[in-house]
């Protein structure tokens, strides 16, 4: 049946060979500024470093323990580590929580609640950052991490992707669940949260990367030291009175490399089966 | 302990237990109930730290308010008029608008990169992988790097571009008026196309390959499958990516405040938020709450308008 003409073979072959060319290119566009960000970050203290050459000579990695130790970077991580932690509890339990009945009960005002929630998809945050902003002083919780997390412990669209995920669940689980006498409570924490754990998992880590970056907010709540996140311990370096840019590119790869190693090894739940396979048989 | 209410008698047929109260409402008001309740702490705390500021921010754009100064005045739509006065207004809305030119070369690039590596062949997903690490990596980051890299004096793109002869002295990349936006558009393209590229990904994948073989028969070309067949059937992830990134457009601010500070003419509507509202020294939040309502009515109609354009657009074509 496969009647392949040399011709037909040849361009195919060329095809292929453009491919990975380009390919390869085009990594040099997007993996390239990491590679130049980390042989900034590793340049001794005194040497030019714009250097064009990413082979630095007396590579160093002092400016990571400067910058861990004296520039604060330590207490920063520790607290970005700690509001992501915090965020990522609530989001599960809080859209998990709303999500069932979502997609499981029927009630009056269901319609109505699952629009109300999806509407904040199209409300930018910045908009009533102000109000919230003046909200979180009347709470006297201005530069508390209490308030980096509040505002971002539910999300909509965690809502959305866990309801669509308990969809899915068939019913006769809960009907057994429920003739063998378990309460509603126990029914969903027992019975249905343990099925939907690979819709949680995905949720989380969209929700870690996010808020790990979240810059403005904290910005904009966030005053002294002890309490900064990472994006404004690195904005506060790059800004200061006497750029040190090693120290800048050490203090940005001390928060980016982490996540970036992270993502390797989660990659399949940012564009494997779950989000590609599932889609073509 | 003994329980008085069930002693034991010889011979008794157990007395069924009592049902607990819970258990005496019928199960359909119950789940009413329970439904109510699973929602409750969702819905206290959107209520709390994204409906209520929302409201507020409404109300707000008609005061005078100030942190700093005691009296409020109620001053109607004075802010809107006073809006239409500034001239810090009407660049930052400018702006806002210009910024959307990044939706067209968001759709364009992220889609050539997905027809790139949407086959399987080897090694395709450490590709993929490495096209998507920008996606992940923290804006202020990103942003920073590409300051470095478009430094007028000493960054890695003029030095090349110098060192090759190609210029005599470096281009002003941030620090000129006429094409710092356009530096940190790229920059935003830049960080968001692999996020792009995955959902035209899934919309490849989806189209079914009957029609591409049989277009393949009929002796089409490559680029005749791709403009005529693919393109088409796209169109609904076109208009999902479309309305996604032009909200985001619509939002940016990290990377102008790090990359120009907002100067040179950057500043966009949410930077104008920032700056009037917290930043400034005189913290006129009743003023920049307005801007949030102006900006608020932009997203909306936005979103609407965009979104029926390419449902129309998508129902004329199937």
């Amino acid at each position: 049946m496969n009647v392949v003409t040399t011709g037909e073979k040849r361009r195919k072959v060329f095809g292929l060979t453009l491919r990975y060319v380009v390919m390869v290119a085009l990594l040099a566009l997007f993996v390239g500024p990491f590679l130049w960000l980390f042989s900034m970050a590793i340049r001794p203290m005194g040497a030019d470093v714009y250097e064009l050459t990413l082979l630095v000579e007396n590579p160093t990695f002092e400016n990571f323990a400067d910058v861990w130790q004296i520039y604060g970077f330590a207490r920063a991580f520790l607290n970005s580590v700690l509001a992501v932690f915090f965020i990522i509890i609530l989001n599960i339990y809080i859209c998990s929580l709303a999500a069932y009945p979502l997609a499981r009960i029927n009630f009056p005002g269901k319609q109505i609640v699952f629009i109300a929630i999806l509407a904040t998809l199209m409300i930018p945050f910045q908009i009533y950052m102000i109000p919230l902003f003046i909200l979180m002083r009347d709470l006297h919780l201005i530069d508390t991490l209490t308030a980096v997390v509040l505002p971002f412990s539910v999300g909509a669209f965690g809502i959305f992707l866990l309801r669509q995920y308990y969809m899915t669940i068939p019913k006769d689980l809960e009907e057994a669940a429920r003739i063998d006498g378990a309460g509603e409570f126990n029914i969903w924490w027992l019975v249905m949260f343990p099925l939907t754990k690979p819709a949680v998992a995905a949720m989380a880590i969209f929700v870690f990367v996010a808020q790990w970056s979240n810059f403005l907010w904290p910005l904009v709540v966030l005053d002294s030291r002890e309490k900064w996140t990472l994006p404004i311990a690195i904005e506060f370096l790059s800004g200061g009175m006497v750029e040190r840019t090693q120290y800048v590119a050490a203090g940005s790869v001390i928060a980016v490399f982490p996540v970036i190693i992270l993502f390797f090894f989660l990659q399949r739940y940012f564009l494997g089966e779950l989000t590609l396979g599932a889609v073509k048989e | 302990m003994q329980t008085k209410s069930r002693p034991f008698r010889r011979g008794a047929v157990a007395a069924p237990a009592p049902k607990p109260l819970l258990d005496r409402i019928p199960l359909r008001l119950r789940q009413i109930g329970i439904a109510y309740l699973f929602l409750l702490p969702a819905l206290a705390v959107m209520g709390t730290f994204q409906f209520y500021p929302m409201a507020h921010g409404f109300y707000l754009s008609l005061f005078d308010y100030s942190p700093l100064d005691p009296d409020t005045t109620f001053v109607g739509l004075a802010n809107f008029r006073r809006l239409l006065e500034d001239s810090a207004f009407y660049l930052s809305l400018m702006n806002s608008f210009l910024y959307l030119l990044v939706v067209p070369a968001i759709i364009a690039c992220s889609l050539g990169l997905a027809v790139l590596v949407e086959p399987n062949i080897p090694f395709v997903h450490f590709f993929r992988a490495c096209y998507y690490i920008p996606v992940v990596t923290m804006m202020v980051v990103v942003a920073l790097i590409w300051r470095f890299i478009f430094d007028t004096d000493r960054g890695l793109i003029n030095q090349v571009l110098v060192s090759l002869n190609i210029l005599s002295e470096g281009i002003p990349w941030l620090t000129s008026e006429a094409i710092a936006l356009f530096t940190v558009m790229t920059v935003t393209l830049w960080k968001g196309l692999g996020y792009y590229m995955v959902l035209f990904i899934v919309g490849l994948k989806a189209i079914p390959n009957t029609l591409l073989e049989a277009a393949r028969i009929d002796g089409a070309q490559p680029w005749q499958i791709l403009l005529y067949i693919k393109v088409p059937l796209l169109l609904p992830t076109i208009a999902l990516v479309s309305v996604l990134s032009s909200i985001a457009a619509l939002q940016v601010f990290d990377e102008i405040f790090i990359m120009t500070g907002g100067r040179v003419g950057t500043s966009t509507l949410v930077f104008m938020i920032y700056e009037t509202g917290i930043h400034d020294a005189s913290m006129r939040m009743g003023y920049a709450s307005a801007v949030g309502v102006v900006l608020f009515g932009i997203v909306l109609s936005f979103t609407i308008v965009l979104w029926k354009f390419l449902e129309w657009l998508t129902a004329k074509v199937y």
